[in-house]
């Protein structure tokens, strides 16, 4: 047997699931084929009183069911029968005559939670890499191995719900509260605990206690209540997704019809829905995007990169917002070293004061316990000088937006800076290469753009110039997944990717605004077609000046098509920078954005005149940012569609379902998008004219994609 | 000089947090977060390998009970390797100075090749403790089985139980407090209110030339804040810019209200603070690269009785240290003196007159002292080496002598040389 072994002990058959080859267990064909055969061994076998089940890999149970199969699937029946073969293994697994308990240390995900269910028992470790969850959600499916049916009728229907419809994984300590698992222990003695449960289940029937309390009895345990819990959970699904994202509603479907029709009509249910979903375009969107984001997880930016350097310490000048989220970020994502430097004490304490905020966050939130916070609050410190620069491998500067000023921060750091070390700008405006003029060590500058704020923001720009080292880039890169970002390395041209594709869109946003369409509208619209913010609010996010400032760098590089509309100056010069300055588009109060501010009507010099529907809207804004994307291509701006899509969608969450903005204009095909951008140029002006790429593409039937 | 095993040992640099009076600008800091402060920062001005540390060693006087090993949980900070170990000494207010010796000890005998040694006092985190009849039943309720006798057992608390015992600055053996002692010592060795508040004084204005010129801000690594909109904290506070002997005149004497001489004004405040100071083999040193400040010639340690004059042991180390040191009086040409009271000070140089030495006050507590700087108990001793250290080199003086007194009767004497 390739996939399991076994041995007796006292009475019980400890089974390891040990795929040969692969750094983590999934359930595949041959898992299964196998599991069927050792199953019906350890029944035969009058010694194996019960049997306990656990993982060959370190930190790993089961991570999922095997995706490459999920993707050879061809039709919505092949993948019904997926889930129908996944659902009659589980059902053997339930139906075992032997007590059998899961002994969970590490990812215990997708079908590996399904599969664990299907035991009469389980004991998972306290360890911090034991994850608990059903994924399957965002990849657009379901858990179609039963989970949809085990996982309610264990912890009731809020509760799977809850994990069900967020695709969450959840630590061991959550899951046994939820009562998922029945003990919770620590790595050391999982082995000795999972064997005595065993021997003790196939003594004695093992009765679980219904939890839950009264809130559960009244909301779980009865149908009325449960049609509320239904009701809620599918206007938070419908609020959430707009009905773009078909899974979540698929889910609430398969629970609600096994709880009210029974386990065997809601397994039939559940295979028939996941048979829908495999094939749907939203699951294959949502797949490839996984794949990409894995694929990026191991590529180093350039061809042949030597591996990264190893940084141990990172020195970060400007103690802003930006430098401050960076120094934060390294400090709970990486645990290292890092040391900030502004021109004064008064900035540095107040950026170190931000960066501890993103620690004390993991705090609050209990993902980190208050002696972990103590070590890592003292991985933070700050000087006025240069101090401690000396072994720092890594610097990032995020000082004010200027070359001069960014070209002598340079030069000061190259004077303390261990010679191999390399130095970063995160500039969302200035070409590196011209910060770099000033080095000694130009094969050791780059450019890291991080997006603000960055703990939360995905997305990592590396910029590599043409005297760039592969090394410099490789270690910039591999810091930045160290971060926990998804890294795409990008040409050194002006808006770099992500703002550059951003620019016609904000644009044509202001555009909107400036024929008299309200904000709120604006943001509606795009919000209704998948972004998770409209394009008035993100200003307001990032910073009206700071949305300027990018925008007349683009029009000095690009000109007339880039050119913003005259409608962020006045904002700007009325003091209204966005969210930070407490007004913006919108109004704030207490950090909470409320309503559109009627006060910018006067200064945009309109009045809003709710003339232009949202499926102009919507067009405007897309074709105008797709046309300018396949330019950016076309410039050689990111190296593959691949890393083109995934910058929009982690950079400024590009609707997912979509597969990003070169997946999007594929399916909508170059010639209609060419077509159409001649229609809107003729109507609204030049900035519409067909980008020489998108003439290209039409002409040539070209797409990003084969 | 060398010593038994041949192996000379440098002072490589030290700095410290700023001295801030209890109950100021640090005193919502916990001790151990002050030192932790201190190393760190020397690591960073120093650019040293953690890594490349042997031992830390800390002088604590009052420690907290929930810290009681602070040197530990310095060398616990994340950018030790865990495996440093690491102890706390006390020997009073030259606890730092033991604790800079201590490391000199291990590393001539070459059981260490650096160490990171200093000290710390919070004044403003000092254990305040239970009555002893308090302390005795709440132990005993935590033994009782039942709730019923748990219950009995309170019920023995009376009001005057509850009253919290805070500890003094007196001398378990004889009663007299610090401040009676500097009393006792003004009047048996007559030293006028007038010559003291002089010499307070000129600890203010030298202290103050120093912290202006940046000779004293050069060791100090700011403290900043943990909240938003709190103050940055980068200098001393108690030092006194705008003093005059009339000012001082007008004070009156705290520990003899009658016919006292000390006063607030002429006496160390109690002070939050940390001090480190990193030493190595002189090799090592050289082999990392590093430029040594000075080296520890020789050091000494004495008592006198506590009954007799508590603060004038220095008269009795600081000879025992020249002579170890091959060096006479004369050779000297930079003296730290720890002020613990200007009655103390004048005391100890004219028992230091009274043996033929010549006082030269040019080269005494160049920078001021205590009594301007402040005097975080275990942290002084860091101080004195890392300000005496720098200043011999700026004025490239061959040898430098350090001298503390300390509570018990205790004292300290350190001579370092520069080459």
């Amino acid at each position: 047997m390739p996939y399991f072994r076994w041995e007796a002990k006292d009475g019980v058959a400890v089974v390891t699931l040990d795929t040969p080859g692969a750094p983590v267990n999934v359930i595949s064909r041959g898992v299964k084929e196998e599991l069927y055969e050792l199953l019906a061994e350890l029944e035969r076998d009058a010694t194996v009183k019960a049997v306990a089940f656990f993982s060959g890999k370190p930190d790993n149970f089961i991570a999922g069911a095997d995706i490459e199969e999920f993707v050879q699937l061809k039709s919505s029946a092949d993948a019904e029968q997926l889930s129908r073969d996944g659902q009659a293994l589980l059902d053997r697994v339930a139906a075992f005559t032997k007590p059998t308990v899961a002994a969970i240390h590490g990812a215990c995900l997708g079908g590996g939670l399904e599969f664990a269910l299907a035991c009469r028992y389980r004991v998972a470790t306290d360890h911090p890499k034991t994850q608990i969850g059903l994924p399957e959600i965002q990849l657009g499916i379901l858990p179609g191995a039963g989970g949809c049916q085990r996982l309610p009728r264990l912890i009731g229907a809020r509760a799977a719900l809850d994990m069900i419809l967020a695709g969450k994984s959840e630590r061991a300590a959550k899951a046994f509260r939820l009562g998922i698992v029945d003990e919770l222990v620590p790595p050391a003695i999982l082995k000795d605990i999972a064997l005595a449960a065993a021997l003790r289940l196939a003594q004695a029937p093992f009765r679980r206690r219904s939890g839950g309390g009264f809130l559960g009895a009244v909301l779980d345990g009865n149908p009325l209540g449960r049609l509320l819990v239904f009701y809620l959970a599918r206007r938070q699904v419908l609020a959430q997704t707009r009905g773009n994202y078909p899974a979540p509603l698929a889910a609430l479907e398969a629970v609600r019809h096994g709880l009210s029709h029974g386990v065997k009509e809601g397994l039939k249910r559940e295979a028939q829905l996941f048979g829908q979903l495999a094939l749907s375009d939203v699951s294959r969107k949502l797949v490839q995007i996984f794949f990409a984001t894995r694929e990026l997880k191991k590529d180093l930016g350039v061809p042949g990169a030597p591996p990264p350097a190893e940084v141990s310490r990172l020195a970060v000048v400007g103690s802003g917002f930006m430098g401050a989220g960076i120094a934060g970020t390294t400090v709970v994502q990486v645990g290292i070293d890092v040391r900030l430097k502004d021109a004064d004490l008064v900035r540095v304490a107040k950026g170190l004061v931000a960066a501890r905020d993103i620690i004390n966050d993991r705090l609050t939130r209990r993902r980190i316990t208050k002696f972990e916070h103590a070590r890592l609050i003292a991985f933070l410190s700050g000087s006025d000088h240069y101090t401690g620069f000396g072994r720092a491998e890594l610097v990032i500067e995020a000082v004010f937006e200027e070359l001069a000023v960014k070209q002598q921060v340079l030069r000061e750091c190259e004077e303390v800076l261990p010679p191999s070390s390399v130095f970063a700008s995160n500039t969302s405006t200035i070409p590196i290469a011209r910060i770099a003029e000033t080095s000694r060590r130009p094969q050791q500058v780059i450019g890291m753009h991080f997006f603000s704020p960055v703990a939360r923001m995905p997305l990592l720009e590396v910029i590599a110039t043409a005297a760039t080292a592969p090394q410099t880039v490789s270690t910039a890169v591999g810091f930045g997944r160290r971060l926990g970002k998804t890294v795409i390395v990008v040409k050194d041209a002006p808006g770099f990717w992500v703002n550059r594709i951003l620019g016609p869109y904000m644009n044509e946003a202001a555009y909107l605004l400036l024929s008299g369409v309200r904000p709120d509208d604006i943001d509606a619209a795009m919000v209704q077609f998948g972004f998770p913010v409209g394009p008035i609010t993100l200003l307001d996010e990032v910073g009206i000046d700071v949305a300027q400032h990018a925008g007349e760098v683009l029009q000095a590089a690009f000109g007339e098509r880039m050119t913003p509309p005259p409608a962020l100056g006045a904002l700007v010069k009325d003091g209204r920078l966005g969210r930070k300055a407490g007004k913006g588009f919108y109004t704030y109060h207490n950090g909470k954005k409320g309503d559109v501010d009627a006060a910018i009507y006067p200064l945009l010099g309109v009045q809003p005149n709710g003339g232009i529907p949202s499926a102009e809207i919507v067009q405007r804004l897309t074709y105008a940012m797709l046309n300018e994307a396949a330019s950016a291509v076309a410039d050689g701006v990111v190296r593959t569609a691949r890393d083109g899509d995934i910058g929009a969608i982690y950079g400024f969450g590009f609707p997912p379902f979509r597969g990003g903005p070169l997946r999007y204009l594929d399916d909508l095909g170059a010639d209609r998008l060419f077509a159409e951008l001649q229609r809107l140029s003729e109507r609204l002006g030049p900035r519409f004219a067909p980008s020489e790429a998108i003439v290209e593409h039409a002409r040539s039937r070209a797409r990003f994609y084969t | 000089m060398t010593n038994s095993t041949g192996r000379r040992v440098a002072i490589v640099a030290g700095c410290r947090t700023p001295f801030c009076k209890a109950g100021t600008d640090l005193k919502y800091v916990r001790a151990v977060d002050l030192a932790r402060h201190a190393a760190r920062e020397l690591l960073e001005r120093t650019n040293l390998n953690p890594h490349a540390v042997n031992e830390v060693i800390f002088g604590q006087v009052v420690a907290s009970p929930l810290v009681p090993n602070v040197a530990r949980e310095v060398s616990l900070l994340p950018q030790f390797p865990k495996e440093i170990p690491a102890y706390t000494v006390n020997r009073a207010c030259a606890s730092s100075n033991q604790a800079v010796t201590a490391a000199h000890d291990q590393i001539a005998f070459g059981h260490a090749d650096i160490i990171l040694a200093g000290g710390v006092e919070s004044l403003s985190d000092v254990p305040i403790l239970a009555t002893r009849r308090l302390s005795d039943i709440l132990v005993t309720a935590s033994k009782a089985k039942t709730l019923g006798s748990r219950i009995a057992t309170f019920a023995r608390i009376r009001p005057r139980d509850l009253i919290p015992v805070s500890p003094a600055i007196a001398e378990p053996s004889t009663g007299e407090s610090m401040g009676q002692s500097a009393e006792k010592m003004a009047k048996e060795n007559h030293i006028s209110r007038e010559e003291q508040d002089r010499w307070a004084l000129r600890s203010h204005q030298l202290a103050a030339q120093g912290t202006a010129d940046g000779r004293l801000t050069a060791e100090i690594a700011p403290w900043l804040p943990e909240r938003a909109g709190a103050t940055v904290v980068s200098a001393d506070n108690g030092i006194r810019t705008d003093t005059s002997l009339e000012q001082m005149a007008k004070l009156r004497p705290v520990f003899d209200r009658r016919y006292g001489t000390v006063t607030a004004g002429n006496s160390s405040p109690l002070t939050d603070g940390a001090s480190a100071v990193l030493l190595m083999a002189e090799e090592v040193a050289r082999a990392l690269g590093y430029e040594p400040l000075a080296f520890v010639r020789s050091y000494a340690v004495a008592a006198v009785d506590p009954g007799w004059q508590l603060l004038q042991g220095p008269i009795w180390a600081v000879p025992i240290a020249l002579e170890r040191a091959g060096i006479q009086w004369k050779d000297l040409g930079l003296i730290e003196m720890h002020e613990a009271f200007a009655s103390q000070v004048l005391s100890n140089l004219q028992g230091f007159a009274t043996k033929g030495w010549e006082i030269n006050e040019d080269i005494i507590n160049v920078m001021g002292s205590s009594i301007a700087i402040g005097h975080p108990f275990g942290a002084t001793g860091g101080r004195l080496v890392t300000t005496l250290a720098n200043e011999m080199k700026r004025r490239d003086v061959q040898f430098g002598l350090i001298s503390v007194c300390a509570q018990g009767g205790m004292a300290s004497a350190v001579v370092l040389e520069r080459r």
